[in-house]
């Protein structure tokens, strides 16, 4: 099982902060997972509509869409951040 | 040090901590960040976050600032949850023997923590609300460290 969280407007879309799923296994990387999400229905596929607007980090690090996701616990999906 | 927080911080007082007991120290250098309502749009702002990763991000940026710089001592304090216009966001606090390091240190700070801490703001007004957009320049300020 692999923890999925969602923040800001990303959370909103999706109505859901996080969720705990299996994921397939032919997909194995964050590129593939978001094109994944896409496909669970209208919330996912309009919270992932701008996928390139969106950030992602494994367990509590940036990564890029080309990252694997093999062995990940946590995988968060959130906009560009806006802290400071 | 670092801290995220919903209550406010009193800035005096985070200093006297940071030079309690030490000599050493002979430049403090203080950034605080609030909430800005220029044009009478903004109200109030929430601030959410990632629990968790903010902290290792926050802990990240603050152990690259002391490899890059010689300082004494540093604090990062951020605020989430609710806060209204003339808040206090953030604290960036760097203290070192000379001034050189802790301005520099400083910025770096503030401008990796920008790109880089899972924070998210949602600005409320008379017209709504909105989440706040994240700034090119912020990103090309971050940029600018990895050059150097």
């Amino acid at each position: 099982m692999t923890r999925l969280l969602y923040f800001a407007w990303v959370k909103e879309k999706t109505g859901i902060a996080s969720e705990e799923l299996d994921l397939p296994e032919a997909v194995s990387t964050v590129t593939e997972l978001i094109a994944w999400l896409k496909t669970r229905g209208p919330e996912f596929a309009n919270a992932f509509e701008q996928d390139r607007a969106i950030r992602t980090a494994i367990d509590q690090t940036h990564v890029r869409g080309d990252a694997k996701i093999f062995g990940a616990r946590e995988i968060a999906f959130f906009p560009p951040v806006t802290g400071g | 040090m670092i801290r995220v927080q919903t209550h406010d911080f009193d800035i005096g007082k985070e200093i006297e901590a940071l030079k309690q007991g030490r000599t050493d120290i002979g430049a403090i250098v203080t950034f605080t960040g609030t909430v800005r309502d220029a044009d009478g749009t903004v109200t109030a702002m929430t601030l959410e976050h990632y629990p968790g990763m903010t902290e290792k991000e926050l802990e990240r940026i603050e152990a690259q600032a002391h490899t890059r710089w010689p300082l004494q001592a540093s604090l990062v304090v951020h605020r989430t949850g609710r806060l209204t216009a003339g808040d206090n966001i953030v604290l960036v606090i760097t203290a070192s023997a000379h001034r050189e390091a802790a301005f520099e240190a400083a910025r770096f700070l503030m401008d990796y923590l920008k790109t880089s801490a899972p924070f998210w703001k949602r600005e409320s007004g008379p017209s709504g609300d909105k989440w706040v957009e994240a700034k090119r320049q912020d990103d090309a300020a971050s940029m600018r460290w990895r050059e150097g």
